[in-house]
């Protein structure tokens, strides 16, 4: 599988997709003009991936700030990664989040409380 | 026939504006472009007087959420060439508390008569919530909710009253028949 790389801008995450190294990365802000098609690519790229993943995969989330569309993306996102750990693969989900964004450790909590999968929670 | 008067016109916005502490108000067309372009007029305006992240953040983001759903809802949206998206309103962003240490954002948008209800009974679901109901129909509607073509995931009301803790407060005034407008407040206080 062809890894994707985006580069971010103000309105839209960077973004890794990396089967050889397990590696699935979203950085930045996400609110973007179409929500829909910003992430089709990545929604094709990730339902590809899980019927061949990688002995280990680990998903990033670095995000400063989401909208309320992306939100649910990004749920659609830990739900795929679910049934890869539900069918006994090893997968990790990170969840980074500002010193000082209560509301962004928050999120994640609440994602974790929806999905069941191992996580961690870095504050940075 | 009484002449146009501009100087008074403009005068008398400038005295609204000021005697409200508006420091932003816009009529017209709200578009993706113009989202970006107000909430980094309001980030640079909070950066410059040095305020606390988290009030930053929350009206960045509720600036943001409001913003979209004039963009999206209101009832002539209409779709751009470049696949995005404008709908009118207006928008309108000020200071209040006794020291004008908060914020509240307001905007206001025509939408059909026939749409009042479902919107009405939505808005009042999400004020007779507490925290912990909102959290949960915040995830239901996460995890049951679609988004639209639009890209609208019906979270950004339930959204903003989480993000505020304050209730919404909205009203809808009769324009005729077939139309009314949709106004809300939104409240970013200190606590």
């Amino acid at each position: 599988m062809k890894p994707i790389k985006i580069r971010g801008t103000e309105d839209t995450p960077d973004v890794i997709l990396d089967a050889t190294k397990g590696l699935i990365e979203f950085s930045g802000r996400s609110l973007p003009e179409d929500v829909l098609s910003f992430y089709a690519p990545v929604l094709r790229w990730l339902e590809d991936y899980i019927k061949s993943p990688n002995s280990r995969s680990e998903v990033i989330f670095k995000l400063d700030y989401f909208n309320t569309a992306s939100s649910k993306i990004i749920l659609d996102i830990l739900i795929y990664f679910e049934h890869l750990s539900n069918e006994g693969k090893d997968v990790i989900v990170k969840w980074f989040y500002h010193k000082d964004d209560e509301d962004m450790a928050d999120a994640g909590v609440e994602y974790f409380e929806i999905v069941n999968i191992p996580y961690e929670m870095h504050s940075y | 026939m009484k002449k146009f008067d501009y100087k008074e016109l403009v005068y008398s916005f400038h005295k609204e504006m000021l005697g409200n502490n508006f420091t932003l108000v816009y009529e017209g067309e709200i578009t993706h472009q113009i989202t970006k372009a107000f909430t980094s007029l309001a980030e640079n305006k909070m950066d410059s007087y040095s305020e606390d992240t988290n009030m930053k953040k929350k009206v960045f983001h509720v600036m943001v959420e409001c913003l979209q759903n004039l963009s999206k809802h209101a009832e002539d949206v209409k779709i751009l060439k470049n696949k995005g998206y404008a709908g009118n309103g207006i928008f309108i962003i000020g200071r209040v508390g006794p020291d004008n240490e908060d914020y509240h954002i307001l905007t206001g948008n025509v939408i059909d008569n026939s749409s009042v209800p479902e919107l009405e009974a939505f808005l009042d679901n999400i004020n007779n919530l507490d925290r912990d109901g909102l959290k949960e129909l915040y995830k239901k509607q996460m995890l049951e909710g679609t988004l639209s073509e639009k890209g609208g995931a019906g979270l950004g009301l339930i959204d903003i009253a989480r993000k505020t803790g304050e209730k919404l407060d909205y009203s809808f005034i009769k324009i005729d028949e077939k139309k009314s407008f949709y106004t809300l407040r939104t409240k970013i206080s200190r606590k």
